[in-house]
């Protein structure tokens, strides 16, 4: 096992390592841990790399397809690294009502990417969530854990804007 | 056995809640994930920094959520001696005159003052301020002005420098004309015109007397029983639960000693299960009562699935140990070992508070190895949903809790009898368990004593959309839709036609105006082609496109289908194509008949809740808006192309078309 896993595991550093082993033990004496196991490693790396599935599976002797069986069917486990910068829209029944639509079409036509996709540059990443829990202020978008209530297509450039500028400013 | 005692148990779960005063004052902010987007950190910040700098002996608390999401950040102050005020749609440069005009000085802050619901005829108390506020529609507001003529009324009288006038932001009275509110006595007065300001002023302020022709008397329609603390108590304090009745239900049942009263009481309750189906819960807890295994479980459904619901989220971000105490109280009842939240995992603060609940009751006894000295035992923990509506569904939600993908299972065997890890489990949703301690500590026949046929007590209401005031609403059973819509929330926004009203999420289905004065109760609306769900309230007015909507709604069920039975998985996908099809001008009047085909299919052959129930918003829209769907039919492309483009610029489509 150790054998076939090692060449995939050339990307994952150690402490990555240590995060999964940890997890995993963690959770070890509970019943039915798997999907808790699974939170806590997206938790800590942001998403569930292939490297982090290979080594879970060594660890609990779950079989790696039936960890990617789960990762698969529930739509919050992540797969890929998000982008640097996280917009996400809400598409709950009243921020649809209100016409979120228009926002995402704007986001996608400015970035160049769909619901879901992260920038060739890593910067932006979009996504929808189902009801943020603020409908009062529909229609909401979150960008990078800032809620922004009652937005129009005209505030999504400046919003792209900003945040490029701001990312220069790091440089 | 005499430590059993309800005196002894109580007593020594309140040994060591410190007492507050009352009489001083304090400051709450609410912060569940509403108040939290609208930056209430931020205020309730810049307050303690204010209430320090000021060397103010007032204490200022986190609290949940009152149900008002459309004034959110919302901060509610009792100055010593005083009654609390409550402010709406805070910002910085209020959180700073909250302190400095209103604590220090006890001048309100217009256009923020949040009138009581709850008025009063009776005048005890002579009057400090006066809210005042134009209610007949929202522009052409003539606060400012009738607030000018009323303090010259005032000055007229030499009142001026007693009595305070604020314009107020809310005031709970809508479509009234203008709108005045006493405080502190709460004394209000509606369809006020300018020649009554002076004899307001002569009659009421100087003499003391109401005046009858003005007295705004209809009760609250609103009966707080599951969000009976929210927003009232600091939801990450135990003793601040204690304070508040937490736990006196559970300290009750377990004096008595005998767990099938607690059965009754439910049963006596008629309460049924707020998840959707209805079920009577007392029945529930009877058949897992007697149900044989080595361990038993009860599970907290919190996986709210409805994509524009938040009741659920807010009961736990505003008042976990209610649903924690809900949730003793069932195992005790059923005799479960153990006990878990399911929470969905997009819902990190509530998650965070009933971990926090959990961790509390444990210390305190209420959790553990002999519990409060009962010798019972009993323990919870909270494992999390992972984005999947479907598991939401009871069979399902075991599958996921067992580590498993989210497929439901065909029922009987029902959970009752063989559930997670093949052992008797019961479920219940939020705010069914949410109700149960009010139940269980004064009694079936209370809880009962609302409601109407077999739909007793109340209910939550989320009510979003195309409403003028979004917010959580709680009314007994059998109040109308109406009286939701307009009494509460104001009626539809930008005052346009109304169109409908969507319940039950992606289950439901939607009501017309015409059905506008059903009571609401379980039986009614499925009657009418809806179902009340979890309790998700969508208001849509005549610019919104019924064919979009279901086409919404149907993609929804499709994008969440388990994929396990072809009814669903297919049927879904199929009238998915139809319907946009329709939406795009390229249907025709066979499509119609196809999709209604597809649904009955969909109905009677799917294995689970969501394949049965994902045809009704697509049905209930084609009984009362079939002429939508002939419309595109008719119209063909350039139809919707224009309606297209109409919906996409926000134009009224009278306009357009
Ligand atoms: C597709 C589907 C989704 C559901 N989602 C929820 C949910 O989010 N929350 C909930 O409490 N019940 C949900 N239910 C209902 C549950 O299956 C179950 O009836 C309920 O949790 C039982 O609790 P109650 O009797 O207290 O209502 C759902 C059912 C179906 C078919
Ligand atoms: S009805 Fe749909 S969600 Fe339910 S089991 Fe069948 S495919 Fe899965
Ligand atoms: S639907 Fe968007 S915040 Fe609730």
């Amino acid at each position: 096992m150790k054998s076939t896993a090692a060449p995939l595991l050339e990307h994952m550093d150690s402490s990555m390592e240590e995060d999964v082993r940890e997890c995993a033990n963690h959770w070890k004496d509970k019943e039915g841990n798997l999907i808790m196991i699974l939170h806590e490693i997206q938790n800590r790396l942001g998403f569930v790399p292939r490297e982090a599935s290979l080594l879970l599976a060594e660890e609990t002797g779950v079989p790696v397809a039936r960890i990617y069986e789960v990762l698969t069917f529930y739509h919050y486990f992540k797969l890929v690294a998000p982008g640097k910068n996280n917009i996400t829209l809400c598409n709950g029944t009243a921020c649809y009502l209100k016409g979120i639509e228009r926002i995402l079409t704007e986001l996608e036509r400015r970035l160049g990417i769909k619901d879901g996709e992260t920038t060739e540059d890593r910067l932006f990443h979009i996504e929808t969530v189902r009801c943020l829990g603020c409908c009062g202020m529909a229609p909401a978008i979150v960008v990078n854990g800032k809620t922004i209530g009652k937005t129009v297509p005209t505030d999504v450039a400046g919003l792209i804007e900003g945040i490029r500028k701001q990312e220069v400013g790091h440089e | 056995m005499n430590n059993t005692s309800l005196d002894n148990l109580r007593k020594c779960l309140h040994r060591q809640v410190p007492s507050v005063a009352d009489e001083a004052g304090w400051i709450k902010v609410g912060l569940d994930t509403g108040g939290i987007a609208a930056g209430g950190e931020r205020i309730f910040d810049l307050i303690s920094e204010a209430v320090a700098t000021a060397g103010l002996d007032v204490c200022v608390r986190r609290v949940g959520s009152r149900g008002f999401a459309f004034m959110d950040p919302v901060v509610e102050v009792n100055r010593p001696q005083s009654r609390p005020v409550l402010y709406g749609m805070v910002n910085e440069s209020t959180a700073k005159a909250i302190v400095q005009d209103y604590l220090i000085h006890n001048r309100m802050i217009d256009d923020h003052v949040v009138a009581e619901r709850n008025c009063s005829d009776s005048l005890d108390v002579p009057t400090s301020h006066i809210l005042i506020q134009d209610t007949s529609c929202e522009d052409g507001d003539k606060s400012s002005e009738s607030q000018i003529a009323l303090q010259g009324v005032l000055k007229g009288c030499g009142l001026h420098d007693k009595i305070q006038v604020v314009r107020a932001l809310d005031m709970g009275i809508y479509g009234e004309g203008l709108v005045l509110q006493l405080y502190p006595s709460g004394v209000t007065y509606y369809n006020v015109l300018s020649k009554d300001l002076q004899r307001i002023a002569d009659t009421t302020l100087i003499k003391q007397a109401v005046l009858k022709d003005l007295l705004w008397t209809h009760p609250d329609p609103q009966l707080r029983v599951v969000l009976r603390n929210c927003g009232r108590i600091d939801p990450e304090s135990l003793d601040d639960a204690l304070r508040c009745g937490g736990y006196d239900g559970f300290t009750r049942a377990l004096a008595e000693g005998d767990p099938s009263l607690v059965v009754d009481a439910v049963k006596k309750s008629g309460l049924r299960g707020r998840g959707g189906a209805g079920f009577p819960t007392g029945l529930k807890w009877e058949i897992t009562q007697q149900s044989k295994g080595e361990r038993k479980f009860i599970i907290c459904n919190a996986d709210e699935g409805d994509p524009g619901a938040f009741m659920d989220r807010s009961v736990l971000e505003s008042d976990p140990h209610a649903v924690l105490e809900g949730l003793i109280l069932a195992a005790y009842a059923i005799g479960a070992t153990e006990g878990f939240f399911y929470i969905r995992a997009e819902y990190p603060l509530a998650v965070k508070r009933v971990n926090l609940a959990i961790e509390q009751a444990r210390e305190r006894g209420l959790l553990g190895k002999d519990i409060l000295g009962s010798g019972w035992n009993f323990d919870v923990q909270v494992r999390l949903g992972a984005g999947a509506f479907v598991c939401g569904e009871e069979t399902a939600l075991i599958a996921s809790m067992e580590g498993c993908r989210g497929s439901p299972h065909p029922r009987p065997p029902f959970p009752s009898v063989k559930g997670l890890w093949g052992m008797p489990t019961c479920i219940n949703n939020v705010e069914t368990l949410a109700a149960v301690p009010w139940i269980v500590d004064r009694g079936g026949e209370a809880y009962a004593a609302h409601g109407m046929d077999k739909s007793r007590g109340t209910k939550v209401f989320a009510v979003t959309g195309k409403v003028k005031y979004p917010q959580l609403v709680e009314v007994p059973m059998g109040t109308t839709l109406h009286s939701i819509v307009y009494t509460i929330c104001g009626g539809v926004q930008n005052d346009i036609p109304f169109k409908g009203v969507q319940t039950g999420g992606p289950s439901g289905g939607v009501l017309p105006e015409k059905h506008l004065e059903t009571p609401i109760t379980y039986e009614t609306l499925q009657a009418l082609g809806s179902i009340m769900g979890s309790g998700g309230m969508l208001v849509m007015d005549e610019n919104d496109c019924m064919v979009d909507v279901s086409a919404f709604y149907l993609k929804f069920c499709v994008d969440e289908s388990c994929g396990k039975c072809a009814p669903c998985r297919v049927g879904g996908y199929q009238m998915l194509q139809l319907i946009i099809k329709i939406s795009r001008g390229r249907g025709c009047l066979d499509d119609l008949e196809q999709i209604r085909r597809i649904c009955t299919a969909m109905q009677s052959a799917s294995l689970c809740g969501l394949g049965q129930t994902a045809p009704n918003p697509v049905l209930s829209s084609l009984r009362y808006f079939e002429d939508e769907f002939i419309a595109y039919i008719e119209g063909g492309t350039a139809y919707a192309r224009k309606r297209k483009k109409a919906l996409s610029e926000g134009n009224p489509l009278k306009e357009a078309i």
